[in-house]
């Protein structure tokens, strides 16, 4: 018989179970249940993972299967701050790869990474639908568009600060 | 509660009296280009100030998308018929006090007889930055919610689907497949659970059309769901929205909430045998679950992986149920088409491609944003006309439509009707809509290389022609932009790309090699000069 796996009295397990059981633990409710998991946890780490995998009644490597399918799951936990540069095709032709290429040069680390001391994240996005004002980025949740390499690196030193 | 036809008149008639009210309304753009240049700061300041100048007879409310993105923050003034453009939040006060003064703000009126505005012709749009999209009663009060009422009240299931037959729509995703058609489809096949899929999963780099529609108009799209689920015999339907569109989310999620509130969504509908149930789905973030088999599977909860067809959706779809899986658009376009009749979008378009087309025209140009034109309008009305012609003042190099699925058009095709046919007679498409001006700058190897790596990344590695050959193809670009091809890599490259094109499992592996192509064709010499240099 199936029994459900208790759940840990930390909050963010409380968050994620409630919002699998508002969907009835069923299996195709997998990819909600990671998301709910990865805004509770800020990324998909391996206990949640299990957890989710108990609850739905589903094998650990469906459910990192499907995590690590989608671009929209992290299993690296992010840094203090983010920044998402667009690269989409109209921030594309419009720059937006020198701005990639100032943040990496200036902050030493590549797209996708976060800096040693954990501040700061680059992450770059296939189109965040805001091609009216490319080139466009996100700073901590904020859009900015009409950027080049100078501004998006003062805004970071900003966030910084 | 039950709503019948007559209650909608009453909302109708009491949201007009209550802008009747006012002596002016203005509307603010919120969309999310709008708020990245401090519309949401203007709006909060231009409420401030009407409270403080006790301004009664004005009323401030925040409204969707208004098109003209690279000009925010933008501001209608309802009543006046004017529009404001790049109105910075600071100069909120300044604003309220000459309409106040009942002058014009001078500074930031835009021209409203540009092209941008005269040559557009808008049914999808039509409430695209006039209503609020969190009201329902505003949606209500422009003919919303007409349409299902009548569908369930006064036609019959097939007459629904002959309808919009007739009307000639086709799907608006990219496709192209006639709508009706699909619908007849569906309502035919056997089985008494039966599924409607709203494709929101927006995954074309460059296009943000369906995304503007949800945010702007969520109920237009709900609306034109719960039309569909009664012509096919579906209680349920299922939004699958990208997760990286948190404001459209949050919108139609709040519109769904308010329909069941007014008994417009849910159980037995304005007192019928008619019950629908619509639910959101996010996506994450995988360009390929833009293919409906793919799309499935994820709200299965599975890896986003397509699957051969037959049995095509319209038999055994989700959960292997028969399902009607249409795009944002197209079900954008269902409910004017049932409360004017299918000749409201059959006298519009061309002839075999009905009604409007909602596209998001960027990159280098003057007027970018969001546009909605007749089928069969020129490129170059588009681009030169609407769109105000290339920003950078370079001359004009190539417009790319239909994202990595499609490709790239040279100037000599400008005069170019736009429709489903003539773009696919040039090895481009139509695609969902995105629509990237590029100016001489651009160079064509260099974008084709940027769509590989796009498609490439998307692969879902399932058959090997599009996991392996999106990568070589990338390779081989790569080799010609350094300089380091030989003569045969351009053979190679060309008959690669036709390799995968006629052998892939689903649309992207078929469509990915488009971009090569017609870059090859159009902008052979490019390629070739790569060559040179290694000679």
């Amino acid at each position: 018989m199936f029994a459900k796996p208790e759940v840990p009295s930390d909050p963010r397990y409380k968050a994620l179970d409630r919002a699998m059981k508002k969907l009835g633990y069923s299996k195709s409710s997998l990819i909600e249940s990671l998301h709910a998991a990865q805004e509770a946890f800020g990324f998909l780490d391996d206990e949640p993972m299990k957890f989710v995998a108990a609850s739905l009644r589903l094998p650990l490597s469906k459910v990192y299967g499907v995590a690590t399918f989608y671009h929209y799951f992290t299993l690296k936990p992010s840094g203090e701050h983010t920044c998402v540069v667009c690269t989409g095709t109209a921030c594309y032709i419009k720059g937006a790869n020198k701005i990639v290429d100032g943040v990496c040069k200036k902050y030493k680390i590549k797209a996708g990474e976060t800096t040693k001391d954990g501040k700061l994240s680059l992450l770059t996005a296939r189109c965040i639908g805001c091609c009216g004002i490319a080139p466009a980025a996100v700073f901590d949740g904020e859009v900015l568009g009409t950027l080049d390499e100078e501004k998006t690196l003062n805004k970071i030193e900003g966030l910084l600060k | 509660m039950i709503m019948h036809i007559e209650e909608l008149d009453e909302i109708r008639q009491k949201v007009e009296a209550e802008d009747a009210a006012y002596e002016e309304v203005i509307s603010v753009c919120t969309g999310t280009a709008c708020i990245a240049v401090g519309s949401d700061k203007l709006l909060e300041g231009i409420k401030g100030e009407i409270a403080k100048c006790g301004l009664d007879r004005c009323k401030a409310k925040g409204v969707g998308c208004k098109g003209l993105c690279s000009r925010g923050p933008l501001v209608g003034l309802d009543k006046k018929g004017e529009l404001y453009e790049g109105l910075a939040p600071d100069e909120a006060e300044a604003f309220v006090k000459a309409i106040s003064e009942k002058k014009s703000y001078e500074a930031r009126l835009a021209d409203a007889n540009s092209h941008f505005f005269t040559k557009q012709k808008k049914i999808v749009l039509e409430n695209s930055g006039v209503i609020d999209p969190e009201n329902i009663e505003e949606y209500i009060a422009r003919g919303g919610y007409e349409g299902l009422l009548k569908a369930i009240t006064e036609m019959s299931q097939s007459g629904v689907v002959e309808e919009v037959r007739n009307s000639g729509l086709r799907g608006r995703g990219g496709g192209g497949y006639p709508t009706g058609l699909k619908w007849q489809t569906v309502a035919k096949s056997s089985g008494s659970q039966k599924y409607v899929i709203c494709n929101g999963d927006e995954g074309d780099p460059g296009a943000f059309m369906d995304r503007s529609v949800m945010e702007a108009d969520p109920h237009r799209v709900i609306e034109g769901m719960a039309i569909a689920g009664y012509a096919i015999g579906a209680d349920t339907g299922y939004l699958y929205v990208r997760a990286e569109y948190p404001l459209a989310v949050k919108m139609l999620k709040k519109a769904i909430k308010d329909a069941e509130k007014c008994g417009l969504l849910g159980k037995n509908i304005a007192g019928t045998n008619f019950s629908f149930h619509v639910e959101v789905r996010l996506g994450a973030g995988a360009f390929v679950c833009g293919e409906e088999t793919a799309l499935i599977a994820s709200i299965e909860g599975k890896r986003g992986m397509p699957r051969p067809r037959p049995p095509f959706p319209a038999m055994k779809g989700l959960f292997g149920k028969p399902t009607l899986i249409n795009n944002v658009e197209s079900f954008a376009n269902i409910a004017p088409i049932i409360r004017h009749g299918a000749s409201y979008l059959n006298s519009i378009g061309t002839e075999k491609s009905k009604g409007t087309k909602v596209f998001a025209l960027t990159g280098n140009i003057v007027n970018a944003g969001i546009i909605e034109v007749p089928m069969g309008m020129s490129l170059r009305e588009i681009i030169f006309d609407i769109g105000g012609g290339i920003a950078s003042g370079e001359a004009f190099k190539a417009v790319q439509t239909g994202g990595p699925s499609g490709g790239c058009i040279p100037a000599e095709h400008l005069d170019l009707p736009v429709d489903y046919d003539s773009l696919i007679s040039i090895g481009s498409m139509m695609g969902s809509g995105g629509m990237i001006v590029m100016d001489e700058r651009s160079n064509m190897v260099d974008v084709a290389r940027f769509f590989m790596e796009f498609c490439m990344s998307e692969s879902c590695g399932k058959c090997v022609p599009c996991r392996v050959g999106t990568v070589q193809m990338y390779n081989l670009l790569g080799k010609i932009i350094d300089g380091k091809a030989d003569g045969c890599d351009m053979d190679r490259l060309e008959k690669l790309c036709y390799t995968v094109k006629n052998t892939s499992l689903c649309g992207l592996g078929q469509s990915a090699p488009n971009p090569i192509l017609s870059t090859m064709k159009f902008f052979r010499s490019e390629y070739m000069a790569f060559e040179a240099c290694e000679r």
